[in-house]
């Protein structure tokens, strides 16, 4: 096959194009993610007056201790209500998505749009809506006090429940999305086939759509997981003292203390932990298949 | 290969499957024999798909019952009948094993993990793919795809098996072979095979019995030489091969044979035998041949015994290798197919001859009109 200069010309670009087409999306990933990021890292490194903010290369590994020592509380509570409003997430999308997939029929989309509306309004703007919502003197409160359902000094707003329930509803269209993907790529042909050869409809589910289902759950798990594991505005709006996320504090250390290396440590911690859980998680329900998902 | 169950047949009584506009299957009746190789053909959308769904439970009847054996089995899920299906695109399940993809219905049924893994040893060597027990379908050609989805189902023994165009999407020479494959697994583990095809070659060769479906009824029933020598509506006559047909009346009966008057005054002679069940002298008919039955003789020969002839004059003669085809236009003025095997025969006729068309007695057969036949034709 080797031969003339005009084949060789070819055959270099057509080993080029492939690449070339990935230019602007590499550019775009290097310039605006992986140099802030390495950026990042050198800060967490650095020294910072906290009077200027300016900053001075000191390989000074001992941030990443000092401020995981101070810390750690907010980032176990991060992981605690990041890890139950996914839970609370899994539940609530799958049946939702099951029942688009298959029993959607023609209006699939309409449905599929029906979940999706609320989040044509700004994140920031619908968590303020749910305070509104919970206030004191909101409409959900007024309602259960006036039918004597919950006690007058009830609260909802600064609690727990409250920020778990913004993260849960704030991140759901991004677990029933890849759910519903995976139910909806599923050969309804393979259902038939699993009832030819003797399984119930209880057990075609467990054996067959489950199975193929699971690198779905699995984007669907990442994508709500990560996003609020480091969330802080609903902590912000709907929270109070005491039940910090570690979002909040990283806002607070880069913008009010202006402490660019704690906060680069911070953020590189949280990165790590992320990183870690992501990879225990894959391995043990060894899905090849997560990448045609995300 | 271990002991298979009872051998029963079965039947489909009086069933009809009306979906919200179509009627798929209009009244079919049909018995099933133990451990024959029954072809369903037919052209598309005439209920096949249908009729092979309503037996495997995926979809109920509107009216009618089905049997296995004595036990009616028509309101049953298909996890609970004793029937397993070969799908068109095979649905194999893309997560499992070959090995797993075989032991599933096994598994399912209780078969201990032990006994299901010998059982598919057994069967990957029945369909020749020992040692690709561990492979993911995905990692399969078509044709070993295939034999995985028969395994599939065979490993079950059920009293019937369900193979809807199991080969359409396999290359001629791969269908070839695998037709062959089949007819020996069909024979060997002597199970019941109701095989949709579109393929009137496959049918014709791989079959015990073909039947053959129109507008969701049956319009012949029998084994391959008896629906092609004998067919019993126009419908099959030119659905299964090609046929000639000429409309006319029948007569009435003399020592066994018919006389059918043809337009154009002429009669031709046919056996009773292949006169259509249910017709009556005096009733209006179609009288057939097949092209390769008749032969081309110069118009000038003397009539012999025992033949049908007609004029006519040669329009188009087309060789194709093997053959001469040609088109025949009669008298009154329909065309006539002739194929003439190619034996080297100097007399071909040329476009523009006037010719004979002569064929024997007992080739010549008279058909209904379509979609009258009664259904059971057993
Ligand atoms: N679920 C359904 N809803 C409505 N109509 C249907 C349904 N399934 C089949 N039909 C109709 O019933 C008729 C028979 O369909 P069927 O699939 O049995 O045909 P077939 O003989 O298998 O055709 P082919 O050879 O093309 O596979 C068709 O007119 C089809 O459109
Ligand atoms: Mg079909």
């Amino acid at each position: 096959m080797s031969g003339s200069g005009t084949s060789g010309v070819t055959r270099l670009r057509r080993r080029a194009v492939p690449y070339l087409l990935a230019l602007p999306a590499a550019v775009w990933l290097v310039g605006l993610f992986l140099v802030p990021l390495l950026v990042m890292l050198v800060k967490s490194l650095e020294t910072c007056s906290p009077m200027t903010g300016a900053c001075t290369m000191s390989w000074h590994w001992g941030e990443f201790g000092s401020q995981l020592s101070m810390f750690h509380k907010q980032m176990l509570t991060s992981l605690k209500f990041a890890g139950i409003a996914t839970a609370i997430d899994l539940l609530l999308a799958f049946p939702i998505a099951y029942w688009i997939a298959f029993y959607g029929g023609r209006r699939k989309n309409f449905f599929l749009l029906m979940l999706l509306v609320p989040f044509f309004v700004s994140f920031v703007i619908r968590t303020v809506i749910w305070e509104f919502l919970l206030s004191n003197d909101g409409i959900v409160l007024t309602t259960l006090r006036n039918v004597h359902v919950v006690s007058t000094d009830f609260h909802i707003l600064g609690t727990s429940t409250a920020v778990i329930a913004g993260l849960a509803y704030n991140f759901l269209p991004f677990t029933a999305l890849p759910i519903y993907v995976a139910l909806e790529r599923i050969d309804r042909r393979l259902l038939d086939a699993s009832q030819d050869l003797y399984a119930s409809r209880i057990t075609t589910f467990t054996r067959v759509i489950l199975p193929l289902c699971i690198p779905g759950i699995f984007a669907a798990f990442l994508l709500t997981f990560i996003p609020a594991f480091g969330d802080y505005v609903n902590q912000q709006v709907l929270g109070g003292i005491g039940n910090t996320m570690i979002g909040t504090v990283i806002q607070n250390t880069f913008l009010i203390n202006l402490d660019y290396a704690g906060g680069s440590a911070l953020s590189a911690i949280l990165m790590v932990i992320s990183l870690v859980g992501i990879l225990l998680y894959g391995r043990l329900i060894g899905s090849a298949t997560i990448g045609e998902f995300l | 290969m271990g002991e298979s169950p009872a051998p029963v047949n079965v039947r489909l009584v009086n069933v009809t499957k009306q979906f919200a506009e179509v009627r798929a299957v209009d009244n079919l009746s049909l018995d099933i024999r133990a451990g024959e190789f029954l072809s369903l053909l037919g052209p598309s959308g005439c209920g096949k798909t249908t009729t092979l769904r309503m037996l495997g439970g995926f979809e109920e009847p509107s009216t009618g019952s089905i049997f296995f054996g004595e036990k009616d089995v028509t309101g049953l899920p298909p996890y609970r009948r004793d029937v397993n299906t070969v799908f068109q695109s095979y649905a194999l399940f893309p997560h499992l094993s070959v090995g797993d993809n075989i032991a599933f219905g096994l598994r399912r049924q209780g078969v201990s993990k032990a006994d299901a893994a010998q059982r598919v040893g057994e069967m990957l060597e029945l369909v020749d793919l020992a040692g690709l027990s561990a492979r993911r379908p995905a990692a399969l050609s078509g044709g070993q795809q295939q034999r995985v989805a028969l395994a599939r189902a065979l490993v079950n023994r059920p009293t019937l098996l369900l193979l809807d165009e199991p080969m359409s999407a396999l290359d001629a020479k791969l269908r070839k072979h695998m037709q062959i494959e089949l007819k020996r697994i069909q024979s060997q583990v002597g199970i019941t095979f109701l095989y949709v095809t579109h393929d009137q070659e496959e049918a014709l060769t791989m079959s015990d019995r073909i039947v053959v479906m129109n507008q969701g009824r049956i319009e012949g029933l029998g084994t391959p030489r008896e629906v092609y020598e004998r067919p019993q509506t126009d419908f099959v006559a030119s659905f299964l091969g090609a046929s000639n047909l000429l409309p006319g009346i029948l007569g009435s009966a003399t020592q066994g044979y018919y006389d059918v008057e043809v337009t154009g005054g002429h009669r031709l002679r046919v056996a009773a035998a292949n006169v259509a069940e249910g017709l009556t002298a005096s009733s209006a008919v179609q009288v057939g041949v097949r092209p390769e039955k008749i032969h081309l003789v110069p118009s000038a020969r003397a009539e012999e015994a025992g033949t049908n002839c007609l004029r006519g004059v040669v329009r188009v003669a087309t060789f194709s290798g093997v053959g001469n085809q040609y088109l025949i236009l009669s008298p009154d003025g329909r065309d006539f197919t002739v194929y003439a095997q190619n034996i080297g025969d100097a007399l071909a006729p040329r476009t523009g001859d006037e010719v004979e068309m002569r064929w024997p007695v007992e080739h010549t057969f008279v058909v209904r009109p379509s979609g009258t036949m009664t259904n059971e034709g057993e």
